[in-house]
């Protein structure tokens, strides 16, 4: 338990997605022009992580590690796919996004309409990829640590992403030099909450 | 493709356009998470530039070959299956050959199958042009997201470590004997997006048509 709250604190801010690795730039800095678009992309990432990086781990471990496939028959024991773990990787979550997609559609268009384009944008997040990568980095040692990273990472982008809506909302009322307005602003923005954050730098839980 | 020249006014102006009026990462904001993360230094900052060059021109090539082909529903997995082949290739290359900088690089190689400005132009352009111009589009785009890299690089690695693709320029020329210190800050990852933050600003000052409407 102490192991997990300690992934899950982890992976929220020291680890954080963001503005400890830069993943999920593009859409982090192209949709956070409003509270409310940034709180629905927040929650859609928070929820494709929380699928994606399990099954990941999965097909990981069970297909694609050396000795992985010594479940279906002691042959195998010796073989090592882990070379094709870029184009499974982005073969489950292109496919968990357009089935996370549908079922949404089919059993709450009410949120499905909230979402919007957000849904299908996420496959190209590069934090949702970022996540499985990291989490075949970090070697968790079952399935539990892994989710609990996914949704982990998943919250830490979503309190970025709405902290950087607010924000930008607020500056629409402020005197920013021409050259500087919309983009730039906004990149210096995140670069200044990117060293704020770095205090979590080195805690243990 | 009608009669047109190879290197006719309208194709030039889709190598020189993504270096400034539509520079992928300053004016387009895509592929931005991996041009921050590996600009520490200049070396990873060019191998990056390179990949993607590699990648993104030919898979330009590839798609628009495909494009007719595609089924619209299922043209993200199609583009990324595509991609990933690319990425799987260029990642075993730099394995081979340059072992230190792909170890550096780590995840970020792996990354170039989500970096947007690669999806982004296959989407745009790639689906509805022929192959000769897709992969001139690649190429512009991808020269306009390594001078960015490079530029980037360049200042992280002489302000933070004093060094130029890791020769000790500023100690070679003495200049720590005036009391001269490097700035630790600069090799943190904050200051990558200041960094371009402060460019973005030069080439609009520059460039003007660029600046945002209020």
């Amino acid at each position: 338990m102490e192991e997990l709250a300690n992934i899950f604190i982890k992976s929220i801010f020291i680890d954080n997605m963001v503005f400890a690795y830069f993943l999920g730039m593009c859409s982090y800095l192209a949709v956070s022009k409003t509270v409310k678009t940034s709180i629905g992309l927040g929650f859609a990432v928070i929820f494709v992580l929380g699928i994606t990086v399990p099954l990941n781990y999965l097909i990981e471990n069970y297909l694609l590690k050396e000795g992985g496939l010594s479940w279906l028959s002691d042959e195998f024991i010796s073989i090592d796919l882990s070379f094709l773990s870029f184009i499974m990787f982005i073969a489950v979550i292109a496919s968990m996004v357009q089935l996370v997609e549908m079922i949404i559609e089919k059993f709450s268009p009410a949120l499905y309409n909230s979402l919007g384009i957000f849904l299908p944008l996420i496959a190209v997040n590069c934090a949702i990829l970022g996540g499985s990568l990291f989490m075949q980095e970090n070697d968790y040692s079952n399935i539990t640590e892994a989710t609990v990273y996914g949704i982990g990472s998943g919250v830490g982008w979503f309190l970025a992403i709405v902290a950087l809506g607010s924000i930008r909302e607020k500056i629409r009322y402020s005197n920013v030099p021409p050259a500087l307005r919309g983009l730039g602003i906004t990149y210096i923005i995140t670069g200044l909450m990117g060293i704020a954050f770095m205090s979590f730098m080195g805690i243990k839980l | 493709m009608s009669k047109e020249a190879l290197f006719s006014k309208k194709n030039r102006k889709l190598i020189s356009d993504p270096l400034n009026d539509n520079n992928p990462i300053t004016v387009q904001v895509l592929g931005v998470c991996s041009a921050l993360a590996i600009t520490v230094q200049l070396k990873p900052a060019i191998v990056m530039a390179l990949s993607v060059l590699a990648v993104l021109s030919i898979a330009n090539v590839i798609i628009s070959l495909l494009r007719n082909l595609i089924p619209s529903r299922i043209r993200i997995i199609v583009q990324l299956i595509v991609i990933a082949t690319l990425v799987i290739l260029v990642d075993e290359v730099l394995e081979a050959y340059v072992y230190d900088v792909s170890k550096e690089l780590s995840v970020f190689v792996g990354l170039i199958i989500t970096n947007c400005i690669i999806m982004g132009r296959l989407e745009a352009f790639g689906m509805a042009n022929g192959p000769w111009k897709s992969f001139l589009d690649g190429l512009g785009n991808a020269f306009g997201y390594g001078w960015i890299l490079i530029v980037v690089a360049f200042f992280r690695e002489l302000l933070g470590s004093g060094t130029l693709y890791g020769y000790p320029i500023i100690e070679k020329l003495g200049i720590y004997n005036y009391g001269y210190e490097n700035n630790g800050m600069m090799i943190l990852p904050p200051m990558a997006l200041i960094t371009v933050g402060i460019l973005i600003w030069l080439q609009r000052t520059k460039n003007t048509k660029l600046i945002e409407p209020k």
